[in-house]
């Protein structure tokens, strides 16, 4: 069996979210991308947030979970690309996130259901 | 002012062959806005992970998009490596690299061939096409595939290429600079291409940096930002200055694009004159538990992997963000304030690739 | 030999697809392989179509964009299904957004196996959708000349 590989996130509560990328992106850092993965944590299924963010090539991660439906701000005034995962996210997962700069209100993926990300 | 009019741009068109679709909004003749809408494409393969073993997704992961194949296949495996921490054999490193500055080639020179089409010159598109089918030929040669070569796999590549084939490819690319630089001459100093593309659909630095471009776009706008730099592969040991320019519109992408087919094929030779001997796979037992990001530089840019498996024959989650999905914003941005005859050479500028976006 | 396998025009769409069919649809048309020397022509139009080339599957998205161009073709006219996700979807068939090939929407004529498809096969499958066309056309003139013969016997069905 190979050993667990780990690789280095940052766990914030939703609350931090706002602040922590806003002193990120005056650091200089660039947004890589945001990316969201259904888990399941003792029975009890949960969204993970992941936002990746680049400098140097060097990569620093944040994590934030979050219950399925729940609510969460946007990054996107702070970084003008995040719009576009953040649309993703919602037509996915059905996450909804409050305050994106250009919302598309579930009209960015067409697909055949609604969040099919959290079909089992 | 005019009134406003919403045009919708696809899914079906002729410039494009893939379905984008856009809703346009012009005032007169001018663009004020761009509301892209996917979902054509959408085949949801991120959640095959679920159904394919891990070992045979390489073949799923090469099908997200039919360009860029190689260089998708390459990064999953290189992400399932990193977890399992495989050592790679030198040799394989290699050879992932000389096939990935091929189909690096090849998808530049299909997008000339586009974008020659986009602004309406038809025989230069011919042209492109034709010096393409030369690359397809050695990668044929090479890998037994045209589009989708199914050489990589986790721990290395499926085939060796012998000495005598590298030497032979080596001169045939060296053959096909002296034609290349007929097709590039074309582009960057024909008075009316220049007329076509000049000055259309600028993104500045600050623009660029701040909505989050990758790849030619970004460069073309003098940013020097490349992932070959994180030395994946056998970048390491290769020596390369990423090619930038300046001003940020249709034309300096395209000089962009034209200086990094010289520069491939420089690579290619720098690597097949430091090619080690000996295995190119290592077995691969197990599986894999853990989490990573992995980051390479496709044709079009950034793309980065991200893979997390709990120690199953099935990996949990698999998320790709491709470039063109990140290049959006720019485009858009691009988009407003242009004419609505420099659309289509606005969209081809970016590279766009629909069956990435859309996954 | 009629007018229309002299020179039938073709019109791509790309289902979802993952661009290896198109590029080598694209590269059928282009010096090497030039599909242009039996008379074909890429058109973005489909009312200038004679044959409809698809790649890819289908999913409720393009199903509606397909039948709609499907239906804006003129007669007579012939569809190709090309690559195996066009013909079952292929290693895509079992994606939760993907419906299978295109035969569940449009009549299907000819189906170009292959992932990607090559060129070649293609190519022979434009050339076989060309002798089906011809036939189509045939099977609408006798109709139309029985039509004009006998008019009450003009809900007479010909089978392709």
């Amino acid at each position: 069996m190979a050993m667990e590989k780990r690789i280095e996130i940052f766990i914030l509560t939703v609350d931090e979210l706002v602040s922590r990328t806003r002193s990120l992106h005056d650091e200089g850092y660039r947004l890589v991308q945001i990316c969201c993965s259904k888990v399941d944590e003792s029975g009890k299924a949960v969204l993970e947030l992941d936002y990746t963010f680049d400098k140097h090539y060097n990569l620093y991660n944040i994590r934030i979970s979050i219950e399925e439906g729940a609510e969460i701000p946007s990054i996107s005034e702070i970084f003008g690309s995040a719009f576009v995962y953040e649309n993703e996210i919602h037509d996915l997962y059905g996450v909804s996130i409050q305050g994106i700069s250009i919302d598309y209100r579930g009209n960015f993926y067409k697909t055949a259901m609604p969040h099919p990300f959290t079909q089992d | 002012m005019g009134k406003q009019t919403i045009i919708p741009f696809g899914p079906q068109h002729p410039v494009l062959p893939e379905p984008l679709h856009l809703d346009l909004v012009l005032e007169d003749e001018r663009i004020v806005d761009a509301i892209p809408s996917i979902g054509y494409v959408h085949r949801g393969l991120e959640l095959l992970v679920s159904k394919k073993e891990y070992a045979e997704y390489v073949y799923v992961a090469e099908r997200i998009c039919g360009i860029c194949s190689f260089m998708h296949g390459l990064g999953y495996c290189q992400a399932v490596e990193e977890i399992m921490e495989i050592q790679v054999p030198e040799r394989a490193l290699f050879l992932r690299t000389i096939w990935a500055e091929l189909s690096r080639i090849h998808s530049h020179l299909m997008w000339f061939g586009l974008a020659a089409d986009a602004f309406g010159l038809e025989n230069l598109f011919m042209l492109s096409w034709r010096l393409r089918e030369s690359v397809l030929d050695i990668i044929e040669e090479t890998s037994g595939g045209r589009v989708i070569f199914g050489a990589c796999k986790i721990g290395g590549v499926r085939r060796d290429i012998s000495p005598e084939t590298l030497r032979d490819m080596c001169q045939k690319l060296e053959k096909l600079k002296g034609h290349m630089d007929r097709l590039t001459g074309v582009f960057l100093n024909d008075r009316s291409v220049g007329y076509r593309l000049k000055g259309i659909g600028v993104l500045t630095r600050e623009d660029a940096q701040r909505l989050g471009a990758v790849g030619p776009l970004l460069r073309a706008s003098g940013v020097d930002m490349d992932m070959r730099r994180l030395g994946y592969a056998a970048y390491e040991r290769l020596s390369f200055e990423p090619v930038t320019e300046n001003d940020g519109d249709c034309y300096a992408r395209c000089a962009v694009r034209a200086r990094e087919l010289y520069q491939s094929i420089d690579l290619i030779a720098q690597a097949v004159s430091m090619m080690p001997d000996g295995e190119v796979d290592t077995k691969v037992l197990g599986a894999p538990k853990g989490e990573c990001f992995m980051r390479l530089e496709q044709p079009r840019g950034e793309v980065l992997y991200y893979v997390r498996a709990d120690g199953t024959r099935y990996i949990e989650r698999f998320r790709v963000r491709t470039p063109t999905f990140t290049n959006i914003p720019s485009m858009i941005h691009c988009l407003k304030g242009c004419d609505f005859s420099d659309v289509p050479n606005v969209i081809l500028t970016i590279d766009p690739c629909i069956s990435c976006i859309e996954r | 030999m009629s007018f229309i396998a002299k020179s039938p025009w073709i019109l791509h769409y790309d289902g979802s697809s993952c661009n290896g069919c198109d590029i080598e649809t694209l590269a059928c048309l282009t010096p090497v392989y030039d599909i242009e020397r039996f008379g074909v022509i890429n058109t973005g139009n489909p009312k200038h179509a004679d044959i409809l080339i698809v790649t890819g599957s289908v999913n409720h998205q393009n199903r509606d964009v397909l039948l709609n161009i499907y239906n804006q073709m003129p007669d007579p006219k012939a569809v190709i299904a090309v690559g195996i996700c066009a013909i079952t979807g292929g290693i895509f068939a079992e994606c939760y957004n993907v419906l299978g090939g295109v035969d569940k929407v449009l009549p299907v004529d000819i189906y170009v196996p292959g992932c990607a498809a090559r060129p070649e096969a293609i190519i022979d499958g434009i050339v076989k959708a060309i002798g089906i066309l011809e036939m189509k056309h045939q099977n609408m003139r006798i109709k139309s000349k029985w039509r004009l013969r006998w008019p009450w016997k003009s809900e007479l069905k010909f089978s392709y």
